[in-house]
């Protein structure tokens, strides 16, 4: 598409909440790009959490509360994988036969992840203005597999001339999050987190990065639980430290 | 002890047993490496996706004719045909047949559709002496367990816990945990049953309609064993497994030997389509296939589910699987574990029976990503998780839907919609949140056994966003 002048940023309820300062580095890497942000109110949650669970009413009733607030020919950046990939994925098939299936279609077609926007809408260039830092990447299964958009992290890092990566063991795997799956198999999702954390540790890094927060609370909980690690971190927020607004 | 509960008690004795887990890691992390090496070209292995999901679609698209055909084909070619609707009829037949023959020694092939009707139990409790002839199979037969992966049924088993086993049965061989001697050793007692028994059973992996054919992929020359060196061979399947046509099956075997077991093809391929003829020196006298149903049908006819049928039982979703990895096969208690069991089972046998299974999924989609014929298993499982809780908005096809609802969960996400469905409500709670952050529960139940609590940022991102002089819209 072509670059846009205007977008609307979708923060996702788990930013809102937990992660506010991810979302205003999103938002201000897309200012530095020149590019004008709103900040979309009245927008609340994807319906996402009710939807893997199976209460689909339930998920359209707040899915359907996001259409109003998304409604101008904008495209829609959500900085997390697994929201894009509702927005984009799954709101055609959940809005499916209802009266404002299209509307939620149209949402569909203009909703970008955040760095996927980045890369390949504006194709940013971003400085380094950072201390050199080891730090390991953890791409979310939607990131990765629904909307394919795993290497973009990548991309963005690679810019990044003080930045090494390193790769951690079985790095496609997932981490154990899941949604409410972390609640209804909660030895499970700890065995999983468990290993996860296990492999990022061993790479020596000094923070994890990644696109979705669900994962970075999950891993993040885990080192803290566990007595220390990695300082986890938003790909958005790290990128505008690194770059300190650096964004050309 | 309800469904949810056994599954949960299945679910701890697999977490807790290190060993089980050690050994499940170990041999997956081999396969799925095995696996990536025969697809170095990405864009050769979805066109190759493409192109066994078209047989497959098109097979069950046309099943009804396709059945048919392959009757009418097999009887021509001197094969008997039988249909059983579920496992019991299928075992009756198998018997009967059996008795008939005046066979009392059978030699088996590995089939999962007869871990599906039970068989050896059903044979052994009749008088009838049944000895599985695949290595894995025979080392779980010893073991009295069922298989714990439709490819690899012995995987939860390393090579000392097989020793062992070997040892007990066997304390005439000395002991010894070298692969090679432990293959010999089963190789010598099993060739003697081969030369002896009276009647082969086998699965099939596909069933040609355009010229009644059975093929059978296998690695160890016991498929091939089990099905000719007895006088009478009975293949069993489920009525899914027809395909079209002979050119049909190339496609289909690449990619199954490929994900299966990373092996450019196998060292066995067996394609039967005959009984013994005049003249001929071997085979056997009489071959029988009986094509189960068991709830397939049910499946084929909705639209979206159907999609199930397509497996060719490769068990690359179960490798790939960061869940079975942890657990392993027994902890999920159906016939088929993984993906595919979670996808598959609860239609199979019912959501009130099995219906639990859907929640040991995080939706990762490794699944979906590796399976040969573009099963989309992640949407199937969520697609089960609605029809478990009646949240379906239409057309609930599934035995048992509903009966996972649970009052108290149901009022929780209607609460929930309320809350995020109403963007004043929504706002006043995000901004209550963040004044209130320190009376954040710190127990959040399982989720702080493993993990620190997550805790509410204490100004919201609106307020951020607005010093920062953002546009609120
Ligand atoms: S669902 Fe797909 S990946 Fe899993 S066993 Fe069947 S064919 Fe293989």
């Amino acid at each position: 598409m072509t670059r846009p002048s205007t977008v609307y940023f979708y923060a996702t309820c788990l930013v809102d909440l937990l992660y506010p300062r991810a979302g205003l580095a999103g938002m201000q890497l897309l200012r530095a790009a020149d590019i004008e942000v709103i900040l979309a109110r009245g927008q609340t949650c994807c319906g996402q959490p009710a939807f893997n669970s199976g209460y689909r009413d339930e998920a359209l009733a707040v899915a359907r509360a996001q259409l109003d607030c998304l409604a101008r020919d904008i495209p829609v950046i959500v900085p997390s994988g697994s929201c894009a990939g509702m927005l984009r994925h799954h709101w055609p098939e959940l809005f499916a036969g209802e009266p404002d299936a299209r509307r939620a279609r149209d949402v569909a077609a203009r909703t970008y992840e955040l760095t996927e926007f980045l890369v390949d809408v504006l194709a940013v260039r971003l400085d380094d203005v950072g201390e050199p830092i080891r730090i390991a990447i953890h791409t979310s299964c939607s990131a990765r597999r629904e909307m394919g958009v795993a290497d973009r992290i990548e991309t963005l890092v690679g810019q990044l001339a003080g930045v090494e990566v390193l790769t951690q063991d079985r790095k496609a795997e997932c981490c154990g999050f899941g949604g409410t799956f972390a609640v209804k198999q909660g030895d499970v999702s700890g065995a999983m987190v468990r290993d996860k954390t296990d492999a990022l540790r061993a790479t020596g890094a000094a923070r994890v990065i990644s696109q979705d927060c669900g994962c970075l609370m999950n891993i993040g909980g885990a080192f803290d639980h566990q007595g220390g690690g990695p300082r986890t971190q938003h790909i958005a927020e790290f990128l505008w430290e690194r770059s300190g607004g650096n964004v050309r | 002890m309800n469904q949810t509960e056994a599954f949960h008690r299945r679910i701890d004795a697999a977490l807790h047993n290190d060993q089980l887990r050690r050994n499940f890691r170990s041999a997956l992390t081999g396969i799925m490496a095995r696996r990536a090496e025969q697809f170095p070209d990405d864009a050769q292995l979805q066109a190759l996706r493409d192109q066994a999901r078209a047989v497959r679609a098109n097979a069950l698209v046309r099943q009804p004719e396709l059945l048919e055909r392959l009757e009418r084909q097999l009887t021509a070619n001197g094969i008997q045909v039988h249909w059983a609707e579920g496992p019991d009829e299928a075992n009756a037949i198998i018997h009967e047949i059996l008795a008939r023959a005046d066979a009392t020694s059978v030699v088996k092939g590995k089939s999962m559709v007869s871990e599906e009707t039970g068989l050896n139990h059903y044979l052994e409790q009749r008088g009838i002496d049944v000895i599985e002839s695949d290595l894995g199979e025979y080392i779980i037969q010893l073991a009295e367990e069922p298989p714990s992966h439709i490819v690899a049924p012995a995987i939860h088993k390393n090579r000392r816990e097989v020793a062992e086993l070997f040892h007990r049965f066997h304390p005439e061989i000395p002991y010894t945990d070298d692969i090679d001697q432990l293959t010999q050793t089963a190789r010598a007692i099993l060739r003697d049953r081969f030369a002896t028994a009276d009647a082969g059973i086998s699965g099939v992996n596909f069933a040609v309609a355009e010229t009644g054919t059975l093929c059978l992929v296998e690695n160890e020359g016991n498929g091939r064993l089990s099905t000719t060196a007895p006088r009478v061979h009975i293949a069993i399947t489920g009525v899914e497994k027809v395909i079209e046509k002979l050119s049909d099956v190339p496609p289909l075997l690449e990619i199954l030997t490929k994900s299966a077991t990373g092996q450019p093809i196998t060292t066995y391929f067996n394609m039967i389509s005959k009984p013994r003829q005049p003249g001929e020196l071997d085979g056997p006298e009489a071959v029988h296939l009986v094509l189960l149903d068991n709830g397939r049908s049910r499946i084929r006819v909705d639209a979206e589910l159907l999609d199930t049928l397509r497996c060719i039982r490769c068990g690359a979703c179960i490798n790939h699987c960061p869940v079975y990895v942890q657990l392993g096969g027994h902890a999920y208690g159906t016939v088929y574990p993984g993906p595919i069991g979670i996808a598959l089972e609860p239609q199979r046998i019912g959501i009130d029976k099995v219906g639990t299974l859907t929640s040991a999924c995080t939706l990762c989609g490794a699944c979906g990503e590796v399976c040969p014929v573009r099963i989309p298993l992640p949407t199937l499982i969520n697609r089960l998780r609605a029809e478990a809780v009646d949240g379906l908005r239409a057309g609930a096809t599934v035995r048992g839907h509903g009966s996972l609802r649970k009052p108290r969960e149901a009022r929780l996400w209607g609460l929930w919609a309320a809350l995020y469905g109403d963007p004043t409500r929504y706002r006043l709670f995000i901004w209550l949140a963040s004044r209130l952050r320190w009376l954040t529960p710190p127990w959040l139940g399982a989720w702080t056994r493993y993990r620190s609590a997550p805790r509410p940022a204490a100004r919201t991102l609106r307020e951020l966003a607005r010093d920062e002089g953002f546009r609120d819209e």
